[in-house]
């Protein structure tokens, strides 16, 4: 198991006073929330940080940890002595839904849950907790339906009382039609009540991996389609690809780059169903042989068109 | 331990099903049924229609309630701080998904 330098994650000496630490910890929480950030490894940065203001926001965690510092250097294989947190009393105020990393669990693990539960409030006897999950899933799923073998991390507490977690493979028909940011309810997959009783629910929310041709907006989807000038200028029915197949779509003459041409109906079939939006690019022919060259300079001659006219040069 | 169970689950889209109450929420959210109100109070949820009787809302108010339960606890912002926030929040994303619709 690795050491963990909780000071060095939080950036602080170790000498830091406890306003500094919770300092650091509200500057790097907001930069790695989850919620927030937009960095990519935003959620286990967040985690990191989250486990190590954890230890060393709490005086007597952090006394512990500190006796341990001055043994194994960081990275150095680690194992906690055996009498170890003999004397020190862990309140477990606070704690998270779980994935602590290991040297965590080994340090506070078992004491740090005791009691963790006590803030929580939603307390329904004889019925499990609901349990939470998201998953990405392909936009073919809610288009058309369809059975998505789906791995999740399900908090569970072992036989020594402790919070891990564990990987549940479930296959789940996902329901058509169903939208970013949206659940599926499975009754009865939550947790399980202690003794008799019902479990509660599994939520799982369902966020889409981006498509290489369909943008999703919510039910809507939108797609960029590129035409020849001429296409866009004369109007034409060009070949379109849709999530039901391919479509012969009629072009308005006098079409520009950015027209907008909708599909009632033809977006995610949720109800009601979303619209299907085409894009129109216009994308020019390259004037790489004399043949092409001599067609644009026609153009050029028969066009009395300058496109900078309303920049007022 | 993994478990893998053969027989495909079903379940329904949950925010097309009824309106939720103070009491679903507090329970599907894990917090005090106080909580929940405290959050309509301070506008970070939104009742549907203010029945007299008792207070309910869309299946949208789960994501939402569940993550201002997460801005809470992980960046300690009272409960004005998480309303201005989260309406912050749905503004980026909607101008996010406006400037990948003029790119």
């Amino acid at each position: 198991m690795e050491f963990k330098d909780y000071y060095k994650v939080m950036g602080v000496a170790r000498d830091a006073t406890e306003a500094q630490i919770k300092q650091a910890y509200r500057k790097l929480a907001r930069k790695y929330h989850p919620d927030v950030s937009k960095e990519k490894d935003a959620e286990a940065r967040f985690k990191e940080v989250g486990e190590a203001y954890e230890v060393l926001k709490s005086p007597e965690k952090r006394a512990a940890y500190d006796q341990l510092g001055k043994g194994p250097r960081p990275g150095e294989d680690f194992r906690p002595p055996p009498d170890w947190g003999a004397g020190f009393e862990f309140s477990g105020a606070g704690a998270r839904d779980s994935d602590y990393s290991d040297f965590f669990e080994a340090l506070f693990g078992a004491r740090a849950r005791a009691g963790a539960d006590n803030r929580r409030g939603g307390f329904h006897p004889g019925r499990g907790e609901d349990h939470h999950a998201k998953v990405l899933l392909d936009l073919d799923a809610t288009l058309h339906g369809g059975t998505r073998q789906l791995s999740l991390r399900v908090p569970e507490i072992d036989a020594e009382g402790r919070l891990v977690s564990k990987e549940r493979v479930l296959n789940v028909q996902v329901p058509k039609g169903i939208l970013p940011g949206q659940h599926i309810r499975l009754a009865g997959q939550g947790a399980r009540p202690p003794g008799e009783g019902t479990p509660g629910d599994l939520f799982i929310e369902v966020e889409f991996q981006p498509h290489p041709l369909y943008r999703i907006d919510g039910r809507d989807l939108y797609l960029e389609l590129p035409v020849a000038p001429w296409e866009a200028a004369l109007g034409a029915t060009v070949k379109t690809p849709t999530p039901n197949g391919t479509v012969d779509l009629k072009i308005p003459p006098g079409s520009h780059a950015g027209t907008k041409l909708r599909l009632k109906g033809r977006g995610i079939p949720a109800s009601p169903p979303g619209d299907f939006y085409v894009i129109l690019q216009i994308a020019l022919p390259p004037a790489d042989d004399d043949k092409a060259k001599a067609a644009y300079a026609a153009m050029a001659a028969a066009l009395p068109f300058n496109p900078r006219a309303n920049l007022g040069v | 331990m993994t478990s893998s169970e053969d027989q495909a689950l079903s379940g329904a889209i949950f925010e097309e099903s009824a309106l939720l109450t103070v009491k679903d929420l507090s329970r599907m959210c894990a917090v005090d049924e106080r909580h929940i109100v405290e959050f309509v109070e301070e506008g970070v949820l939104n009742v549907v229609e203010v029945n007299a009787v008792e207070w309910h809302f869309t299946g949208a108010a789960l994501r939402r309630a569940r993550r201002a339960l997460r801005l809470e606890r992980d960046l300690e912002i009272n409960l004005a701080g998480i309303a201005l926030a989260l309406e912050l929040m749905e503004e980026v994303e909607r101008l996010r998904r406006e400037l990948q619709a003029r790119r």
